[in-house]
């Protein structure tokens, strides 16, 4: 194996493109736990936080361009970012120990395409865009689009990720992640909830987004949930219909963890907290 | 395999070594340099036996590169004391008991002192979630957690006086 630290996305995409088996190392979290049980074995690995851009979170033309190596502990000490993205930055902090966050990506989280990944529904909320580049240029596609199974992106060979980009935040917007898990920290999601709303003036709900993770093969944007969300107040009513369209759209796995009825319940029970969360931060963040 | 040269520093001092690509900076700090402070609990990243901070960000060094840490600044166990004087968090340990067979009391100490680099008032809520990476398997950890607040208590005031 070889490691090598380029200082450019070209250098990195030639390496990603000329190797038979490479892999992109950020923060490491997966990657070293898997190369220490032999389930990877790359010919080359290739550091990317070398590259400029990478470690840094920028202001984009009003929204965030976070990079690609970003370890999960910047996100959450990110002043702008929790007040904008309160949701995502949730998300961030819930990842692992506080060891891993200081070394864990949520671009990184995104790829390994884990379905119970606890930043991947919160990016997707978010209407978050992924920029990849590789060998024939750089294309962006939103987040939901980014993993299509467990395990499994669609990055071609020679492609990477370089960042995240998050839209610029209307007024009276709020998001928010809730997770269920049966201890109080450092475990899976059996359950993940985002749900991102904006709101006009008399406090109807005019934009909403709500993303599960954990309960299908990949994290998934439920546009029925999102439907019966628009044009509310965030009603009893609309929560119910928000959380029969959430369970609707449960295809969960059956395990010691959580059984397929329970996940299915949960999903909603925690999309309807985690609508009535949002609303709060929207209106919070108008004081 | 050809090794790699990388030049860092550690606990204040300029260091270099050779490792091999795969090879965690847990195992360079240990095998290369010397330093067996650092101790390794599981390997993957679960225990926080292994913590260590890489440019002030605490973090397990058996999910970093040995490689990785060229150009950092990485500090370890061994850098908390001065000399013979133990730190705050050292002694308050040793008060309150809080190690047995003491695997895992470096992890605990060097994550300790990246919290109160932070916040040198924790509540216990937010120590007990700061640590919960560090898994203790003889302590049952209320005495940690103690001394950790204590340390706190006894720095503030110090930091007060001078
Ligand atoms: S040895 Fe690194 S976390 Fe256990
Ligand atoms: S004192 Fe033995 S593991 Fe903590």
């Amino acid at each position: 194996m070889q490691y090598a630290a380029p200082q450019t996305v070209e250098a990195a995409i030639d390496l990603l493109t000329s190797h038979e088996g490479a892999h992109v190392l950020a923060g490491g979290t997966d990657l070293l736990v898997q190369l220490r049980s032999d389930r990877v074995a790359p010919e080359v690995i290739v550091d990317i936080k070398r590259i400029d851009g990478m470690k840094s979170i920028r202001d984009d033309s009003g929204g965030f361009r976070i990079g690609a190596a970003v370890s999960a502990a910047e996100i959450t000490e990110h002043a702008g970012l929790g007040a904008a993205w309160p949701g995502l930055v949730e998300a961030a902090g819930l990842i692992g120990s506080t060891q891993v966050q200081g070394r864990a990506t949520i671009v990184g989280n995104l790829c390994n395409a884990s379905p119970a990944a606890d930043t991947t529904p919160a990016l997707i909320a978010a209407g978050a865009r992924i920029v990849i580049s590789g060998p024939t240029g750089t294309r962006e596609i939103p987040a939901e689009e980014m993993t299509t199974g467990p395990g499994r992106t669609t990055l071609a060979k020679g492609e990477l990720v370089e960042a995240v980009r998050l839209p610029t935040r209307a007024a009276r917007s709020g998001d928010a992640y809730l997770r269920f898990i049966p201890r109080t920290e450092m475990d899976i999601a059996v359950v993940g909830a985002g749900v991102s709303l904006s709101f006009d003036d008399a406090g109807m709900c005019q934009a909403a987004r709500v993303a599960l993770g954990a309960v299908a093969p990949k994290a998934v944007l439920v546009a029925d949930a999102a439907a019966a969300l628009i044009g509310t107040a965030i009603d009893d009513a609309a929560l119910e219909q928000l959380a029969q369209a959430c369970a609707a759209a449960c295809n969960p796995i059956d395990d010691k963890r959580g059984t397929i009825e329970f996940r299915t319940q949960v999903a909603g029970v925690l999309a309807k907290r985690a609508a009535v969360a949002a609303k709060e931060r929207a209106f919070a963040a108008q004081k | 395999m050809s090794q790699i040269h990388v030049s860092t520093t550690v606990n204040g001092d300029a260091v270099e070594f050779l490792c091999e690509p795969d090879e965690t900076l847990l195992d360079a700090l240990r095998d290369r340099l010397g330093l067996t402070g650092t101790k390794e609990g599981c390997g993957t990243g679960d225990c926080g036996a292994c913590s260590v901070t890489v440019d002030g960000r605490l973090v397990c060094s058996c999910l970093v590169l040995g490689a990785e840490a060229n150009g950092a600044s990485v500090d370890t166990i061994e850098g908390l004391g001065q000399g013979d004087a133990l730190h705050p968090l050292q002694r308050k340990f040793l008060e309150h008991a809080a190690l047995q067979c003491g695997v895992c009391t470096p992890g605990f100490l060097v994550a300790a002192k990246s919290l109160l680099d932070r916040n040198p008032d924790p509540t216990e809520t937010e120590v007990r979630y700061w640590l919960a990476g560090n898994l203790c398997r003889c302590t049952g950890y209320d005495k940690i957690v103690r001394a950790v607040i204590d340390a706190a208590a006894d720095m503030r005031s110090q930091a007060a006086q001078s």
